[in-house]
């Protein structure tokens, strides 16, 4: 069982979301998971300030159905199925993280000092959680999708605009990683 | 019973997301900083495998399980929108440290506050909405 409940390397990873994206595209659906923020926002009633939220919610159903998988997935996953939470990140981001006042970089999924309902207390974390939110979403549909629709889907499928997003998300994550983010801490 | 199996990929997803740990904030991280191969081995692997995968599919013209020809959609060229929503996409995930999938999961993993952060991302798709047609694309 250890092969299981350990982390899964890379190479049994990879395959693995090959697999789940060709699984949904033999089942006559495209793998992409941002869709589903515009689809929630629809059911929201978003549609009445804008007509880009005016479509058929019933065609992405499927979808939705997807990310309560996803939902009860994680939960599994993290549950039941995980000798120990630790992430195997490596020794220099260790020291990195240490530098920038992160007390145990890699004991738990997340970070205490960001996700803790502790950290919550304070303002810089709503901050963050927010900002961070807020560009995911707002940029994933204004690129026309994130990791799931543009890395995986799109460069699988040759496209060249995927590329161009996804040369955008590591534009945007450099800055994010180098420079703005040893000033936040 | 019609979306059972769009609830099983869900859930072996979902599962994938932990074990692989591309949910967690540091690989996240680490990856921006080129300090692992980890990120980088699963999605050159993944798209690798993809791409032969739907090769294949175009090459033999195979049906889906409704028996329908598979249609592999395009993505629109909207180059100035890939390069700037990209960017800002990318600088949201470095932040959050989660991109639309993995904040799904992690709710699931029992990390409450990400229900602030999937919020803010139903807030900033919102105002993409909003603001679309004035925006460059």
């Amino acid at each position: 069982m250890d092969f299981i409940l350990d982390p899964w390397p890379w190479y049994v990873s990879g395959p693995l979301f090959a697999l789940v994206m060709l699984s949904l595209t033999v089942f006559g659906k495209n793998f992409g998971m941002s869709s589903n923020l515009r689809t929630l926002c629809a059911i929201g009633g978003a549609g009445k300030w804008a007509s880009f939220f005016k479509f058929d919610i019933k065609s992405q159903k499927w979808n939705l159905v997807v990310v309560l998988g996803a939902v009860i997935g994680g939960y599994l996953g993290s549950h039941f199925l995980q000798n120990q939470p630790d992430i195997a990140i490596s020794a220099s981001t260790v020291e990195a993280l240490q530098q920038m006042g992160f007390q145990n970089p890699g004991a738990s999924i997340l970070p205490p000092e960001l996700f803790s309902l502790d950290a919550l207390a304070e303002s810089k974390t709503w901050a963050i959680l927010i900002i961070g939110g807020f560009l995911v979403g707002f940029g994933t549909r204004y690129a026309g999708g994130c990791t799931s629709g543009h890395a995986i889907s799109g460069l699988s499928n040759l496209q060249v605009p995927s590329l161009v997003a996804v040369i955008g998300f590591f534009i945007g994550g450099l800055i994010m990683t180098h420079l703005i983010l040893p000033q936040l801490f | 019973m019609k979306y059972l199996k769009f609830l099983s990929v869900g859930i072996f997803f979902g599962i994938l997301l932990v074990k692989s740990e591309a949910v967690s904030w540091f690989r996240i991280f680490e990856m921006f900083r080129f300090e692992s191969f980890h990120m980088y081995g699963i999605i050159g692997s993944a798209v690798a495998l993809g791409a032969i995968g739907i090769a294949l599919i175009k090459k033999f013209k195979l049906k889906d399980l409704s028996g329908q020809a598979i249609e592999i959609p395009s993505k629109a060229k909207n180059y100035t929108a890939a390069i700037i929503g990209g960017s800002i996409f990318g600088l949201g995930w470095a932040l959050a440290g989660a991109c639309p999938g993995p904040m799904y999961v992690l709710l699931g993993t029992g990390a409450v506050s990400i229900f602030v952060v999937i919020g803010a991302a139903l807030l900033g798709t919102f105002v993409y909405g909003l603001l679309r047609d004035k925006l460059p694309h």
